[in-house]
């Protein structure tokens, strides 16, 4: 049946097709639909787990126990799974297991951009990169069969412009394979040094013959068009060759990116005049002809940072770009915003009010360091916050205890916050910990968490108390407190950073897009009342503005959350 | 036929993924190659944002470059005027007239533009503007303001009434389609091209 689906829907399609029976990822922009599509089939177990190393460990378990596994992450989640890739890379697999990663050129909801077949290189691990849905849904199902004929993990490598585009699809039915028995096997599955000393030239001589595979396999494929230009592509780079050169330039098309098809390549090198390798992000397949020997282009014409299109591909290949016209005037910028009644934006402005420094970490709550809160001071990757500042504050003493916090999501909490945390229990700095509990992983679109009480189905699971977590973590002094509330959050705050030891403060409320959340009306700005102070446009809120002097509401943004009423000295706010 | 462009912009949060969804929907029923492009995550917070649909016989690139668009549709007039150097020459702006105030609009450091309207018909734009917020109310919920605009876009397209009815029923939730024809009628009789 043909149908027109997103690239990870079409991944999940593929897993499923080929009798995928577990999944475990940690949601991420922009990996995270397949999850989310694969938990929709009632015959695979699905999960979200606390993070990705957790999730491959699992998937690694389950492959083991015989049956086909998955889990997936974006580019800087396999950072933290890169654990376990590695040394998976020598155990091999007992039933096959996939693991898909996104990467985000153009850093679309990302903190970088890092180029993760790097990461298949460096692990020996084979990656397959696909250029649409289709092929998203075909390479889902290759990546298993490779898997058991190879005994590896195998990567399948998205981007933000296969994973988020929809394009057309033929799928077919699923096909579930015997659970394969799990074989105890000591020399394969303990990788202590004597055997991982065996393993190591296995894995080299599993490249040599993948590097075969590649070669003579149609993973990867040649397309001539004559003899002149000769151009290496992968992923969406083949689609904006095409679409700037049709027919008219000879085409090699990666399918599998690691190992590269050496033979192949200088094949089609011989062929051609002048080879060009277009590829985003860093120059891996042409450092990769460079080595063997290779006269090639690449990034002396292309750009080495952001999403490419085909206004840059053509302009690299000498061929006019298209042009249109703008108004002359400079426009506003739009960035994003915490929304309209998000609970972290009383807390932040309460922070922002005290003067704190606000080591921060990965979530929406990353939007508090945007004007006009600016709230936060730092973002590095999930979990910092909480290890960043103990370190902070071991170096600051007292200079910087007292006016310092870490702020974390929940869910970012479970992830990799809790090590942190531990830190700081065991070795004692002065901090003050911020858990933004929006009960829900939020920037990703609503996932839940072992902090929710509900699994990935949204049905009653497991829930860790996180203030007896940090009791029994050592925290004598655990606070809650409703980031609505701004007299208490100020009260709150400011009696923990007067304290002399180290204290947890939660602040606790749903995310206001979650379903359930009830929503007040919006409230209404009396003018007569109103005396255009601005004290209530402090806090960032897209639904204020000022109309002709006075504050005006935005009756279809606005969730009657009443944190601006909060700011008003003269009463001037009242519900509809 | 040679691959035609539609971009559909707005603020994250104004209901253009559905949107697209019911346009990708239709395009593939009528047997044409098709390909969407979305955003997700945190541009979605309240920023702009872009989705690209394309089709034609053989679609490559997933992206709407600079000076390639057919049509642009925007649910806010700030993002038809942003996205414009988007539009081909002698391309069609469809835009909503709703106004959503950005972050430096709310603080009070910029103002927001005025006659964009008017700015992007002297830059040689042809623009087709209407209040689809009221519509949107008028079919009985102001979420509704993408139907309304699907309605008005639908003239620029040579699909049939049928199609887009068809599209609409396969992607929008049963209870809420009666409000949702509604709005795509009244989005569609809002005046002439």
């Amino acid at each position: 049946m043909k149908q027109l689906m997103l690239g990870n829907k079409a991944v999940a399609r593929g897993l499923y097709e080929a009798g995928v029976c577990f999944a475990s990822s940690y949601p991420g922009t922009p990996s995270t639909e397949v999850t989310e599509e694969l938990a929709k089939y009632d015959d695979i177990y699905s999960e979200w787990a606390p993070n990705e190393k957790v999730a491959m460990e699992a998937a690694f378990g389950a492959s083991l126990a015989g049956r086909r596994s998955f889990c997936g992450m974006k580019h800087v989640g396999l950072n933290v799974a890169a654990d376990p890739l590695y040394t998976m890379s020598y155990t091999g697999v007992n039933a096959g297991m996939v693991i898909v990663v996104a990467d985000d050129a153009g850093m679309h909801s990302s903190q970088n951009e890092q180029d993760s077949r790097h990461h298949a290189i460096a692990s020996k691990v084979p990656m397959l990169e696909p250029s649409d849905s289709q092929e998203a849904y075909e390479f889902a199902k290759l990546a298993f069969e490779l898997s058991e004929e190879f005994d590896t993990p195998v990567l399948l490598k998205m981007c933000t412009r296969v994973a988020h585009s929809q394009s057309v699809v033929e799928s077919g039915e699923r096909v579930l394979p015997e659970k394969k028995p799990y074989e105890k096997n000591i020399q394969k599955y303990v990788m202590a040094p004597a055997n991982a000393i065996r393993k190591h030239p296995v894995v080299e001589e599993r490249t040599k013959k993948l590097i075969e595979y590649g070669c003579t396999k149609n993973v990867n494929r040649v397309e001539m068009g004559g003899t002149e230009t000769g151009i290496i592509c992968d992923s969406t780079s083949y689609q904006y060759v095409k679409e700037v050169c049709g027919d008219s330039v000879s085409i090699l098309k990666i399918g599998l990116v690691n190992p590269l098809p050496d033979g192949l390549i200088k094949e089609f090198a011989s062929k051609v005049e002048k080879l060009i390798v277009v590829e985003e992000l860093d120059p891996v397949i042409e450092d990769h002809c460079k080595a063997l020997g290779l006269k090639v282009s690449g990034k002396d014409i292309l750009p080495i940072t952001g999403e490419f299109s085909r206004n840059i591909v053509a302009k690299a290949l000498g061929i006019e770009e298209h042009k249109g016209t703008a108004l002359d005037e400079k426009l506003p910028v739009r960035p994003p915003a915490m929304c309209s009644g998000c609970p972290h934006r009383g807390l932040f402005y309460t922070l922002k009010k005290n003067n704190c420094t606000v080591l921060g970490d990965i979530g929406c709550y990353t939007l508090g360091s945007a004007a006009p809160l600016s709230a936060v001071d730092t973002t590095l990757c999930m979990g910092a916050s909480l290890s960043a500042v103990h370190g902070f504050n071991k170096m600051g003493g007292k200079e910087t205890e007292h006016s310092t916090v870490a702020v974390i999501g929940d869910s970012t909490f479970m992830h990799s916050g809790m090590t942190g945390l531990a830190n700081i229990a065991y070795n004692q700095s002065n901090s003050v910990s911020i858990i933004l509990d929006n009960s829900i992983t939020g920037m990703t679109g609503h996932q839940q968490n072992p902090l929710t009480g509900y699994n990935i189905k949204g049905d009653p699971a497991g829930k860790i108390d996180l203030e007896a977590l940090c009791r029994a973590m050592g925290f004598n002094r655990v606070r809650v407190v409703d980031p609505y509330d701004l007299k208490e959050c100020d009260r709150v705050l400011k009696e923990e950073l007067a304290a002399e030891e180290p204290s947890v403060i939660i602040s606790r409320r749903p995310c206001v897009l979650l379903k359930y959340v009830k929503k007040n009306p919006p409230l209404k700005v009396d003018r007569d009342k109103c005396v255009g102070c601005k004290s209530c446009m402090k806090i960032g809120c897209p639904s204020i503005s000022l109309k002709d002097g006075k504050a005006h509401i935005d009756a279809t943004l606005c969730v009657g959350c009443g944190v601006c009423e909060q700011m008003c000295a003269v009463n001037a706010f009242s519900a509809t | 036929m040679d691959t035609r462009n539609i971009m559909i912009v707005g603020v994250g949060g104004q209901g253009s993924l559905l949107a697209s969804k019911i346009l990708g929907y239709l395009i593939l029923n009528e047997g044409f190659d098709v390909k969407v492009s979305e955003v997700h995550g945190m541009s979605q917070r309240g920023g702009s944002v872009v989705t690209y649909v394309r089709y034609g016989d053989r679609v490559y690139s997933p992206l709407v470059d600079e000076g390639e668009a057919d049509v642009i549709v925007s649910f806010e007039l700030l993002e038809a005027a942003r996205w414009m150097k988007y539009l081909k020459s002698g391309g069609q702006i469809v835009t909503n007239t709703q106004q959503i105030d950005p972050m430096p609009v709310v603080m009070g450091v910029e103002e927001y533009p005025e006659n964009l309207v008017e700015k992007m018909r002297d830059k040689g734009a042809k623009v087709d503007a209407l209040d689809c917020l009221k519509l949107a109310e008028e079919a009985g919920n102001i979420k509704a303001v993408n139907i309304v605009l699907l309605g008005r876009l639908s003239h620029y397209f040579d699909f049939s009434k049928d199609a887009w009815m068809k599209a609409l029923e396969a992607n929008v939730p049963a209870k809420l389609l009666d409000i949702n024809k509604r709005a795509f009628d009244l989005g569609f009789k809002a005046g002439g091209k």
